[in-house]
């Protein structure tokens, strides 16, 4: 067991680690945040996206174990920070969450592209997104629920 | 899929590498950013073994241009590659490829060092590298090499790297010349089924020194010599990129892969040679 000592949503976790236990097994299973989800646990649909350090990272491709030090968002965290309030309220409006098994995954990408401050064109949006499936949606309600909060937040002053 | 049980060790300086990788012997294996040795692991494609850390190396961080040369540390990230003000400056064809590899969530965690000692066959990096004549550094303990990238790749998945030597860095000369990469893919982000990396200069209209380098389309980076010959000392023009189109039936063999028969491969690499040397035309390009 690996000892670690890492910060999850603002708050300082210490904790024993097996290595081969991944960043996600490690939040819903350990910490009880299930936010996250694990879907093909081998990088390629993006359910599992969250924040280590500042920056969106796969979270079925982290060991736990390498985490001691880093500072963790997931999406319980930028929930309750009111960061993604209007993206998450485009989210229903445009009905881009079915199923819902993608959408933390959609909200944390997302908000990575949304905190860069620039102004993408929808099929930049899409390339931002490309690594996110979506099983349900068709992608065309994701993408418009993001496009409607970039305008609506360059909208403001 | 989970991950087999394993072992774990970070190493904080080269000289415990040494001493991790002297411990653990053939069942200890370097992990960088994990974007790909944790995705085989759960495939169970490799071995359950001793992973040693080797992101808190501080030996292996940094990007600086030092002894006329850009120098990359293997811990480099993607998504460096794409941002930093030296790269952009120096080494533009890397900027250009980075945002063709994977997604933006592995690209905050991939290293180019991991890209270069596994060396996918259809990955940008490898071929990225060859075409700007970079320069790996590995180091071990019995010291540095310096390995021309021509020479790195040395068959499907092997480098030029002993057991138990690393990357250190990558070193790109500060040589002005134009550059540019594309590749055909199913979905944006995945591997390519075929790409070319493309460095050359240009002197009163002609083509000096190119170096164009085909991804995807064999067991290792293809820098294509008859292509090239086919191209030295000639104007951009419609003649010279069909000479070139032609000559590439003398440097490609590609095999059949899960995309298609070699000459699907043989039809995209003349594709895309166009889409390349119609681009320097356009001058739509950046000085490598
Ligand atoms: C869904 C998905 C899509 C992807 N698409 C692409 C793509 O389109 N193009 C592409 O190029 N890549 C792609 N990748 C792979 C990605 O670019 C990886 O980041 C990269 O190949 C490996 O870098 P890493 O730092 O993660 O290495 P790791 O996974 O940590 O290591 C890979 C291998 O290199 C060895 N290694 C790592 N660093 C060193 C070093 N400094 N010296 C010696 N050996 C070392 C390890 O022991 C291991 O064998 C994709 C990955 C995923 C999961
Ligand atoms: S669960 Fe991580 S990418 Fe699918
Ligand atoms: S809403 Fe079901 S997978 Fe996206």
């Amino acid at each position: 067991m690996i000892p670690i000592s890492l910060t999850v949503n603002g708050e300082k976790v210490v904790r024993h680690v097996e290595p081969r236990r991944h960043l996600i097994d490690f939040l819903r299973l350990d910490l009880g945040l299930t936010g996250s989800h694990a879907g093909c646990e081998h990088g390629v649909c993006g359910a599992c996206t969250l924040r280590v350090n500042g920056k969106i990272m796969r979270g079925c491709l982290i060991l736990a174990a390498s985490l001691d030090g880093a500072d963790v968002v997931t999406i319980e965290g930028i929930s309750e920070s009111g960061e993604v309030s209007d993206l998450q309220a485009a989210f229903v409006a445009r009905n881009a969450a079915q199923c819902g098994f993608c959408t933390p995954g959609m909200v944390m990408t997302a908000a990575e592209l949304l905190a860069e401050a620039g102004t993408p064109t929808r099929g930049e949006i899409r390339e931002y997104l490309s690594g996110n499936y979506c099983r349900c949606t068709g992608y065309q309600a994701i993408v418009d629920a993001v496009e409607d909060t970039l305008r609506s937040r360059s909208a403001k002053p | 899929m989970k991950w087999p049980a394993m072992g774990y060790a970070r190493a904080k300086s080269l000289a415990e590498l040494w001493s991790a990788l002297d411990a653990h012997g053939s069942a200890g294996q370097i992990i960088a950013g994990g974007q790909t040795l944790l995705a085989t692991l759960a495939f169970r494609l490799s071995e359950p073994s001793t992973l040693i850390d080797i992101t808190g190396i501080p030996e292996l961080r940094g990007i600086s241009v030092q002894g006329g040369a850009l120098r990359l540390g293997a811990l480099t990230l993607h998504a460096d590659l794409c941002c930093d003000p030296l790269v952009k400056a120096h080494a533009p064809l890397l900027a250009a490829a980075a945002p063709l590899i994977a997604h933006p969530a592995i690209r905050n965690r991939g290293t180019i060092g991991g890209s270069l000692a596994y060396a996918d066959p259809a990955a940008e990096l490898p071929a990225c590298v060859i075409a700007l004549d970079a320069t790996v550094i590995t180091v071990s303990a019995k010291g540095e090499r310096r390995v021309p990238a021509a020479a790195f790749f040395t068959d499907l998945l092997q480098t030029a790297l002993e057991p138990q030597e690393i990357i250190a860095a990558v070193e790109f000369p500060l040589t002005k010349r134009l550059g540019a990469i594309e590749e055909i893919a199913r979905r944006s982000g995945d591997y390519a089924m075929a790409g070319l990396a493309a460095t050359l200069h240009l002197e009163a209209g002609r083509v000096i020194k190119p170096r164009l380098v085909y991804f995807g389309v064999g067991k290792i980076p293809v820098l294509a010599a008859a292509a090239a010959k086919a191209l030295e000392g000639r104007s951009l023009d419609t003649a010279s990129i069909s000479a070139v189109q032609a000559a590439l039936a003398e440097d490609l063999d590609p095999p059949q892969d899960l995309h298609g028969p070699p000459e699907m491969k043989r039809h995209l690499a003349r594709v895309l040679t166009e889409r390349v040397l119609q681009g320097f035309l356009r001058e739509k390009v950046q000085a490598a």
